[in-house]
């Protein structure tokens, strides 16, 4: 009989393919730029013409770093839930993302890849409004604290990236699309990232208390100004994250089962 | 031969969608160096055998293995290359970029530049794949499943919907290919790509593999001429017996449809036999009339 073909096979180290997913996503994304800027320039251009014209606040460096804290988790918020939520449902529709199943890498190169992507971008996202408060307003705080602030809006960033997953497995591109908008709108109000929550009426501070985007909010108003933290910040957003921790397992998991059983 | 040898070893074989079995007890064995054609009708199974081997599903009963290994796991997959079923690339990278973004993902590949010049695809390195033209596309997704120098390259309908010539193309490769050592595996609807292609030739329909045979003995079988006519009635019962038909089936509109390996030899019949036909009509039967032929055939 034939002989065999005795190659030594081995497959590519995990960290290089994830890279390669990193570098193509990335890629794919920028290509599309309309897609990213709208969600990009939205916090800085609240930030020009709501807070900037207010000169009690744009003026006092404590106010605007706070009203720039606010919207950089807006920003970290909209950009997780858009890329994620659209981008996995998108690419779930596409007959290239079962090609890329036969290819010899597991699905954590893709995911990692898609992580490390939806985080560049959201790093990217927070430029334009700490430009413009530099730029344009009073805002100013240590470089340590500015440093703390953006490490914790990251972090708390990361209930929003497991909500946008499991929107993106669970739903068609088109309903994703819609089910983000009503997300991250709702939230971002009640979340007190547009209006500060003083100026809420009590029912809705307190209903605000239990969002993840109100405690997103405090963590950072507080690790950039050095306002008191909220007991009820760090267990809602845990919470937050368990909850859709589970639920980004669910529906990732029928989602296999669906197109890979 | 150990199955850790054969590139494909699929035992008794059963996969169900809902209420349709679309794979029912197969078992298939491809050597190394073969070069099968796996031919049948479109929903004949063809392409979720495939979707077994490429790993992408499960089977509900029985083993497939590739090289031994069970496909499912990413590290026996580094043998085998296949392509983006339909023409899906990411529209928005460069055909050369789509090529490195896979090779990456292999210990050993293709430089791009070698493999774009094979497949005709140089000039089109830096265009995007959304804007390339159908036979482009198909170029490329061929290329992508030569791109890792696997042992096992699968490919589901290679060139459907492709030119005469963008045709040729990819067969030349795909033999060159298969000339320097590789088993490769083509699925088609079209008799005419598994002639050009396939050394052996493995039938399916209906989830079952109706014939398994060297390409000469499949291409005998159904090579078929359909054979249609008018006839006075009280006269049909005569055609089923007559020499070289292999079915005969009344149409709704009343004309008789004979389906044989030789055309000459029933009209010869029909004429001998003073059956008064009318409006005799001979046509290559498609490949589709001749399966159907065959499987009832068979199955009686």
């Amino acid at each position: 009989m034939t002989t065999t073909l005795t190659r030594p096979v081995s497959t590519v180290a995990f960290p290089r393919l994830a890279l390669v997913h990193y570098r193509y996503g990335f890629l794919e994304t920028v290509r599309v730029p309309m897609a990213v800027l709208g969600t990009m320039l939205f916090p800085a251009l609240a930030l020009l013409f709501f807070v900037v014209p207010q000169r009690a606040v744009a003026g006092d460096p404590l106010a605007a770093a706070a009203a720039t804290a606010q919207l950089a988790v807006f920003a970290v918020m909209s950009t997780s839930v858009f890329t994620y939520g659209i981008g996995v449902a998108e690419d779930r529709a596409q007959p290239f993302d079962p090609y890329l199943r036969t290819l010899p890498a597991g699905p954590w190169p893709r995911m990692v890849g898609r992580v490390l992507n939806g985080t560049t971008w959201s790093l990217l996202g927070l430029v334009p409004p700490i430009l413009v408060a530099v730029l344009l307003t009073e805002a100013s705080i240590p470089f340590d604290r500015f440093l703390l602030s953006v490490l914790l809006v990251m972090l708390a960033g990361i209930p929003f990236l497991l909500i946008g997953l499991t929107i993106g497995y669970l739903m068609s591109s088109k309903a994703a699309t819609a089910v983000a908008q009503v997300v991250v709108f709702p939230l971002a109000f009640a979340g007190g990232l547009f209006l500060p929550p003083e100026t809420f009426p009590g029912w809705l501070d307190t209903l605000s208390t239990f969002l993840p985007s109100r405690a997103a909010r405090d963590l950072v108003v507080s690790a950039a100004t050095g306002a008191d933290l909220p007991a009820t910040a760090l267990p809602v957003l845990l919470g937050w994250t368990v909850a859709f921790a589970l639920l980004t397992a669910y529906a990732y998991r029928r989602d296999e089962g669906r197109r890979f059983h | 031969m150990t199955t850790h040898d054969l590139p494909i070893s699929v035992e008794h074989v059963t996969r169900r969608f809902g209420e349709t079995v679309a794979l029912d007890d197969v078992s298939l064995a491809v050597r190394p160096g073969e070069m099968v054609g796996l031919l049948g009708p479109n929903g004949a199974g063809k392409t979720t055998l495939l979707s077994l081997v490429e790993g992408l599903r499960q089977p509900d009963a029985g083993t497939v293995r590739v090289f031994g290994s069970d496909p499912r796991t990413a590290a026996a997959r580094v043998r085998l290359g296949s392509t983006p079923q339909e023409t899906g690339l990411p529209p928005s990278l460069r055909v050369a970029e789509v090529v490195d973004f896979v090779g990456r993902h292999y210990p050993d590949p293709v430089p791009t530049a070698d493999l774009l010049d094979t497949f005709g695809l140089t000039d089109l390195a830096r265009r995007q794949t959304g804007g390339m033209s159908g036979g482009q596309k198909r170029r490329l997704a061929v290329a992508l499943a030569v791109v890792g120098r696997p042992d096992l390259v699968v490919l589901d309908e290679p060139t459907t919907g492709l030119d005469v010539d963008a045709r040729h193309v990819l067969w030349d490769a795909l033999r060159s290919f298969h000339a320097s050592g590789a088993t490769v595996v083509v699925t088609s609807h079209y008799l005419e790509e598994i002639q050009a292609l396939a050394e052996r030739v493995v039938v399916v329909d209906h989830g079952h593999v109706l014939a398994d045979a060297p390409l000469e003995e499949i291409l005998g079988r159904v090579a078929m001429r359909r054979v249609t006519l008018e006839l006075g009635a009280g006269h049909a019962a005569r055609l089923a017996g007559l020499g070289g038909v292999v079915q005969h089936q009344v149409e709704p509109s009343g004309r008789h449809v004979l389906m044989t390996p030789d055309a000459d030899l029933v009209v010869r019949s029909l004429v001998g036999a003073e059956i008064p036909f009318r409006d005799l009509e001979v046509r290559t039967a498609t490949l589709e009339e001749a399966f159907l032929a065959l499987t009832r055939k068979e199955a009686a």
